[in-house]
């Protein structure tokens, strides 16, 4: 329900997630600060404030690098595969590429979660000794979860570009 | 929030697939838009391999790979089942077609990997135009299914790619432009870098047919396996002129060399001692069942016999075939070498203020103390504990049998005091060994002082043992009821007066001495565990040292490209009317993967019952080994 889906080439589909906000950031600090000085000023100890930067930042550091997801990318050559990359907002990037006669089909799959019905894309894994069942199911977008509309046109471009492969 | 997108969809026909795999260098990505696309009637897809690049940031160090190379003939492989092609070298003009196609059946013969001549690479410079219809013709002195015709221009980006087949009619209709036309599609990589990766998960060469083992891994096969066409370089005087990743000269280190041919003399010798050894383990002396059981229980010995296992492995002087053998030959080499390097380090700490004598001196105390504790929780046991009411008569005996064997152990301790000192001296050299060595031989010490808790823990666990049973049968007799053995279940049985009237009695005797008995069992069996708990700690911390895989981790962090998990693209030229041009790099390994494949086995230890079991064991009584091994054959 964020993203901002954008499409580079015909075979490339890129969705954004919002950027991390500087005012969750700014009341993260201040809370995290102000209970230390609250700590400091019971114990006088200096190396709570210490340890409480220490942690501010480390915290900081490993949730641009490991959790925050900048955006997502789903790029698909006919007869050579689709490659699913996520990119952080440290800048790294994880990519996963899955040839072509590993791939059953793209599909929309439903999913009720608490209230609401979510919508996602999912890749269905073969293996190519067996090619009836499906062995395992990739989800797609997860960290930027774009809506339905989005997703179907993804859906339809993925499905012409499988069909001319087959 | 809306979702704000933009959908342009320029899309590509893109029916039947050609692919072509090329070398790449970051300089030249100049791709120029090429006239017409090549349309073609049969689903043939192409791999051209190309080589690697030179990291280097001045751009005017002349390099040559394919993108750069002079015209001439494409060698590679095709693909079997997957309508691609591999190309791994440039042959170029002038070349006699008699010595190039020896030059590949000698090689295919070597690398056993099928080397053909897959078409012609056509970069003409200034004064030769003629090359191209030369190069052209040349699909009739090599016949093949396909012949493929790369061609660039200086100066202009992009290729032109034709694929002719054998009947000689040219893939290229030039009417069918906007048709379900067949595209090409180029993929560079490097071509050092794939040769040296292996593609994970590790399959044996052979275990599945080339049919159904999938595109990339054959890719990667192909490129390892041929490694000696890669060592004709530019300064060979041969008849043939060959482009390839290293055809700017081969590199080699002087002390790899060196190294690499002095090992093998090395091995040889170590081998021999280690035979030396196994002739000296297998004296008959040593295999009489007492000094079986010790050993087995030492964890000094277990550990010796298992780096034993490790250097026959290590040692043997023939090269190891597979990447998995190789792997785990260096996995062992170097956490043999970081264990004798810990070792070093720990006895330089143990020797240097003489910290041993000092810690040979408190260990006597420390044991006078353990004893002295021991001594008054007895005496406290034959009191009042916790305000529980025992019984005076068989309070006094175990009180006092134990009191006894602790009094034995202290005369033990005590006339070993002169000459603890001299054996933990030598004892702590052995930690040159290894530092694991010296972790087991602190295990073995702690379980030889700690002996006398053990064995109270034994006389405690049987006796509780002997109570609980014996109040569970006399409980059946109560009710009426038998265990029958041969139907292993709780039948009822008439029995006599007078067996209920004894059964009764003994019921009520042990009911009362229970507690007494619980109570004793209950605090040796913390104290035991407290030892076991400690014990456990150093033998996964072995077990640690041991299994982990220092040379894979390593390779990950150092040279990430040689364990790969997968590959990923980028896009380098999308072009309407030009082939597509990808870029493929190598994907490692995640550091998880790393440590789950490389792990060496170990006898680890773990635990032989879940926690449900071993709260069971404790209750019941029955003595608990916590920690198995897993080469214990006996239970």
């Amino acid at each position: 329900m964020r993203g901002c889906f954008l499409l580079l080439t015909p075979l490339e589909f890129t969705v954004t997630s919002p950027k991390l906000s500087l005012r969750k950031v700014m009341v993260y600090t201040c809370f995290v600060w102000l209970f230390a000085y609250a700590v400091f000023f019971f114990t006088e100890n200096t190396a709570v404030l210490s340890s409480a930067i220490i942690l501010t930042l480390a915290g900081m550091m490993i949730h641009i690098h490991f959790v925050k997801v900048d955006h997502e990318t789903l790029l698909i050559i006919g007869s050579l595969g689709v490659q699913l990359s996520s990119s952080y907002a440290s800048g790294r990037e994880s990519t996963i590429f899955i040839e072509m006669n590993k791939l059953k089909d793209i599909v929309i799959n439903e999913a009720v979660y608490m209230h609401s019905i979510i919508y996602y894309l999912c890749i269905l894994i073969k293996d190519p000794a067996d090619p009836e069942t499906v062995t395992s199911v990739v989800p797609l977008f997860q960290s930027s979860n774009p809506r339905l509309n989005c997703l179907v046109q993804v859906y339809r471009s993925c499905q012409e570009i499988l069909a001319q492969s087959r | 929030m809306e979702n704000r997108f933009s959908v342009s969809l320029a899309r590509v026909r893109t029916g039947l697939l050609y692919r072509v795999l090329f070398s790449y260098d970051f300089m030249l990505t100049f791709f120029g838009s090429m006239p017409a696309l090549v349309n073609a009637h049969r689903r043939v897809n192409l791999l051209v391999v190309g080589y690697r690049i030179r990291a280097t940031s001045q751009k005017s160090l002349p390099f040559k790979c394919c993108n750069t190379a002079d015209s001439g003939l494409l060698v590679g492989r095709w693909i079997p089942g997957h309508n691609s092609a591999v190309v791994l070298a440039v042959i170029h003009y002038p070349f006699i077609p008699g010595q190039v196609k020896k030059y590949l059946s000698e090689l295919q013969s070597q690398t056993q990997v099928d080397l053909t001549v897959l078409g012609s690479w056509s970069m003409p410079k200034e004064g030769q135009e003629g090359m191209d219809s030369f190069l052209k013709d040349l699909s009739t002195i090599f016949p093949q299914k396909c012949w493929l015709q790369l061609s660039r221009e200086i100066g202009k980006r992009g290729f032109t790619c034709q694929v002719v087949q054998n009947n000689g009619r040219l893939l290229q209709d030039r009417e069918q432009k906007n048709g379900e036309g067949d595209k090409i599609i180029l993929i560079h990589y490097d071509q050092r870098k794939v040769m040296l990766s292996q593609l994970h998960p590790v399959q044996d060469v052979g275990q599945k047919s080339d049919v159904e083992a999938s595109e990339l891994r054959l890719v990667f096969q192909t490129v390892a396996q041929s490694q000696p066409l890669f060592f004709l370089d530019k300064y060979d005087d041969g008849p043939l002129k060959l482009s390839h990743w290293q055809s700017e000269g081969r590199e080699a280190s002087i002390i790899a060399e060196l190294l690499k041919q002095a090992s093998v003399p090395v091995c040889i010798f170590l081998t021999w001692l280690l035979s030396l050894w196994y002739w000296f383990c297998s004296f008959r002396i040593l295999h009489l069942p007492p000094v079986l059981f010790i050993s087995s229980k030492l964890s000094t010995c277990v550990q010796s016999v298992y780096r034993a296992v490790h250097f026959r492995t290590v040692f043997s002087p023939k090269k190891a075939g597979t990447h998995v053998e190789f792997m785990r030959k260096a996995n062992i080499f170097v956490s043999f070498l970081v264990d004798i390097a810990l070792g070093l380090l720990l006895i330089s700490w143990l020797y240097r203020e003489n910290r041993i004598s000092k810690l040979a001196d408190t260990l006597v105390p420390v044991a006078d103390r353990v004893a002295k504790e021991l001594q008054e929780l007895l005496e406290w046991l034959m009191g009042a504990p916790a305000g529980l009411k025992m019984n005076r008569a068989l309070d006094q005996v175990l009180g006092r049998f134990f009191l006894y064997h602790i009094h034995l152990w202290i005369s033990y301790i005590h006339l070993m005091s002169p000459f603890i000192e001299r054996i933990l001296w030598y004892v702590g050299l052995s930690a040159c060994l290894g530092l694991t060595f010296a972790l087991s031989v602190l295990s073995d010490i702690v379980a030889l002082l700690t002996f006398h808790i053990y064995c109270f823990y034994v006389y405690g666990a049987r006796l509780y043992c002997l109570t609980i049973y014996g109040l569970s049968s006399l409980w059946r007799l109560f009710r009426g009821k038998k265990w029958n053995v041969l139907r292993q279940r709780v039948d009822s049985c008439s029995y006599d007066l007078d067996q209920l009237f004894i059964g009764t009695l003994l019921f009520t005797i042990l009911l009362f001495l229970l507690p007494t008995t619980a109570l004793y069992y209950l605090v040796f069996t913390l104290l035991r565990l407290v030892v076991v708990l400690f014990q456990g700690v150093i033998h996964l911390s072995v077990d640690f040292i041991n299994s982990f895989p220092l040379f894979a981790i390593g390779l990950r962090i150092c040279r990430p490209y040689r364990l790969a998990e997968g590959v990923k693209f980028n896009v380098l030229c999308q072009e309407p009317g030009t082939p597509l041009h990808l870029m493929m790099e190598i994907n490692p390994l995640k550091c998880s993967s790393v440590l789950q494949c490389y792990r060496t086995p170990t006898y680890s230890c773990y635990p032989k019952d879940s926690w449900a079991g071993l709260c069971k064991k404790l209750f019941v009584g029955e003595l608990i080994y916590p920690w198995k091994q897993k080469t214990d054959k006996t239970d």
